[in-house]
């Protein structure tokens, strides 16, 4: 009982990091249509350029200048490499993010080279919050908690109660027409790019510490946002939430507990074959949860693709 | 402006070509690991210890044979045993007949088979497998052949010296094994709970799993369930970007027992832990650094901290591999037929310059040699990763397991 309190604020650490990825990128594909392979990239900068900071000025200021940084960097990307290539169509998009993707890595590992940098969680959080029956759950993680939650919380009131938010639902659905209502929609769209990259990037700042800063951070992490936003809904931040969550608890609970396939098969009736290790279904039997806690999302997204395509919190047909 | 692109593209392959006859007179080694990627770390610095030991052990004191020098060709894997085969393929086709292969017993497994066929195949143009890192039992029993050699103890040796230590703490009384979910992570389990079991049944291993490999973002789950099993011990053959993901996991998380490993060291792992790992991680490993073994090795160490300052010597084995090569190829007389290289090798002793002797056990290619168990901590001579800290030898197996079993039967030429 103590462990699923545990597991459950796991969960939500990964399930609230998960978010801040993959808020900006829904933002961006939903305004765009285009997949931004290089958001997970975004995030990794981040990390890389708190980690530098860090070494200055202190763990604080990284949190305060590296996002501002990635999101300068992320708008420049819309402003001189997107928008040029977008005249050309989406399939070229693709290409150049992917392109940068490649070329961010490539550059993390040309400036810090290629091992693990020893970015820290800052000492005044390098305590133990509480414990339950054992388990300690570091303050750094209740401080994951607080800076997801807050700017999730920002967001939902920038873009649902303010002015600025209402052109940019609007910019999103309606592109044309507010355009000829005056509103320059390219700065909307390099906002955008920018804000989303610069989430991207306070994500990196605080992931850095704890899943470690090393050039595979990105890649690591890259596809499982893509899930995210597929099962959540397409430009839905509300979506990505649920997503995020989602997919934080299922990872968490299935490796934290060692459900066995070979139970859920007898459960269901099937009898073991054998001898066990001469049959064609040794694999299948002897699979256990943390096995598969991996793959799970992406099993749920086929499953959300074939039920409804345009996702839980979607709002049109994809 | 035809004839002046002709006229270039001439030039282009005199050149290219004259190059080539000029670098006739090289030992060509294939280095075939993992330089982008999750890995590319390990792989990195493996490759710098490669080319300093080339430069440092065998060129600078002139070669092999009559001059002939070695040269490190590197060739990236991306860990996937799929993709080195294809590199192997390179390496052959551009006329190289050693290839160094270590990060990953799955990557070894599809290499070691490949050599075999190809040898059986092209006996004109064989090459033979220096493994030095790449440390599944298999390799050196079932799947072993006359073209592979090992220069890492392999699991079964490890956990052998390991295990002993574990028995040898009397805190000790549960267990728990973790580690990345393929075959060296699987014969790291079966060998921890086949010699447990031999040497203290009453230690009792509270948990026993695997997880994938360079996939897991977060290892919290896991050291959850290492908590909550109250453990006293963990076992995890773990390196690179897995190992710091779980050791630093596991402390987080409020374990303060000995975690065992086998590469929890250098490549960013030893920054990364910094203070949290004193007391706590323990190294089953060759190779001493601290305290410093004699003082040639100081003086390697610190030539390649003056060339590499960011670099780690974090496998002591690799200068055994290029000297014991470089004795091997001049004791055959060639370096072209690598069959009497293979002959010169086997059976080879060698002083180490790490101390210690190293006896590359014929029946079965499997370098014996001293194994340590090392302690993280920052009273060293040589750190890891410029932090500080490093590890300290604290106890040692002399010629680990010299008349340890095998099932090899290999086939000679």
């Amino acid at each position: 009982m103590d462990l699923i309190l545990v597991n459950l604020i796991d969960g939500l650490v990964t399930g609230l990091l998960l978010f801040m990825l993959s808020a900006g990128l829904t933002l961006i594909f939903s305004m765009m249509g285009v997949l931004n392979f290089a958001h997970a990239s975004f995030y990794m900068l981040g990390a890389y350029f708190a980690f530098q900071i860090s070494l200055y000025l202190g763990f604080w200021m990284g949190l305060l200048i590296a996002p501002l940084v990635v999101g300068v960097l992320g708008a420049g990307v819309e402003r001189y490499g997107l928008r040029r290539v977008h005249q050309y169509g989406h399939v070229p998009e693709l290409i150049f993010t992917f392109g940068l993707a490649l070329l961010i890595e490539e550059l993390v590992q040309f400036i810090w080279g290629k091992n693990q940098m020893p970015y820290a969680t800052p000492e005044i959080l390098q305590f133990t919050a509480f414990s339950i029956a054992g388990n300690s759950i570091p303050a750094y993680k209740i401080f994951m908690i607080f800076i997801s939650v807050a700017i999730f919380i920002g967001l939902l009131y920038v873009l649902t109660r303010t002015r600025v938010g209402m052109i940019i639902q609007a910019a999103l659905t309606y592109p044309k027409t507010v355009e000829a209502l005056g509103h320059n929609v390219p700065l909307i769209f390099m906002g955008v790019f920018g804000v989303g990259t610069a989430l991207a990037g306070v994500a990196g700042v605080i992931a850095g510490p704890v899943l470690g800063t090393f050039p595979g951070m990105a890649f690591v992490l890259g596809s499982i946002v893509f899930v995210t936003i597929v099962i959540g809904g397409l430009g839905s931040l509300w979506g990505a939430l649920v997503a995020s969550l989602l997919i934080g608890w299922i990872t968490t609970f299935s490796k934290a507990y060692n459900l066995r396939m070979e139970d859920l098969l007898t459960w269901l009736g099937f009898t073991k074959p054998q001898p066990i290790w001469d049959s064609a279904w040794r694999d299948l039997w002897s699979i256990t949860s943390p096995q598969i806690a991996d793959i799970l999302p992406y099993i749920l997204m086929v499953l959300i693709l074939i039920f409804r395509p345009y996702g839980l919190f979607g709002k049109r047909d994809a | 402006m035809r004839t002046t692109t002709m006229l270039g593209l001439t030039t282009a392959l005199t050149l290219a070509a004259s190059a080539f006859a000029a670098g006739a007179d090289t030992v060509k080694i294939a280095f075939i690991d993992p330089l982008s990627g999750p890995f590319a770390g390990t792989g990195t610095n493996g490759l710098h210890q490669y080319e300093f030991a080339a430069e440092e052990l065998v060129n600078k004191k002139g070669g092999v044979l009559d001059g002939d020098m070695f040269e490190i060709v590197a060739f990236d894997n991306k860990i996937s045993p799929k993709e080195s085969l294809i590199q192997l393929q390179v390496a052959i086709d551009q006329g190289i007949r050693y290839i160094a292969q270590g990060n990953s017993s799955g990557v070894a497994n599809a290499l070691t088979e490949a050599i075999n066929k190809h040898n059986r195949r092209n006996p004109d143009d064989r090459v033979l497998f220096l493994n030095y890192s790449a440390v599944d039992p298999a390799l050196t029993n079932d799947k072993c052949n006359f073209w592979h050699f090992r220069f890492d103890a392999n699991a079964d040796i490890k956990m052998d010296a390991l295990t002993d230590s574990i028995v040898s703490n009397d805190e000790i009384e549960k267990v728990y094994i973790i580690g990345q979910d393929y075959s060296f992570g699987k014969a790291v389990a079966a060998a921890a709970v086949r010699y447990l079991g031999e040497k203290a049944p009453e230690i009792e291993i509270v948990g026993n799993e695997l997880h994938p490999i360079g996939k897991v973002k977060d290892f919290t789950p896991y050291s959850r369930k290492i908590v909550a099993s109250e453990a006293d011990a963990v076992i995890t053959g773990n390196w690179g970007a897995d190992m710091v993901g779980l050791g630093k996991s596991v402390l987080e998380n409020g374990f303060t027992g000995p975690i065992y490993t086998y590469y929890a060291a250098a490549d960013g792992i030893t920054a990364a832990f910094g203070d949290a790992g004193v007391g706590s991680l323990r190294l089953v490993a060759e190779g001493q650094l601290n305290p410093p073994p004699n003082d040639r090795a100081s003086e390697y160490i610190k030539a390649f901290k003056a060339k590499y300052p960011d670099g780690n010597l974090s496998q002591a084995r690799i200068t055994n591999v290029i000297e014991m090569l470089a004795k091997a190829i001049n004791e055959a007389g060639t370096a072209d037929d690598v069959v009497p290289v293979a002959y010169a090798l086997a059976g080879m002793e060698h002083e180490s310059l790490w101390g210690g002797n190293l006896m590359m056990r014929e029946s079965d290619h499997q370098l014996i040699q001293n194994v340590h168990i090392m302690e993280h901590t920052n009273d060293v001579v040589f750190d890891h990763d410029n932090s500080g800290f490093g590890v300290k030898v604290v106890k040692t197996v002399e010629m680990a397991a010299a008349d340890s079993p095998t099932t090899c039967e290999m086939r000679r030429p």
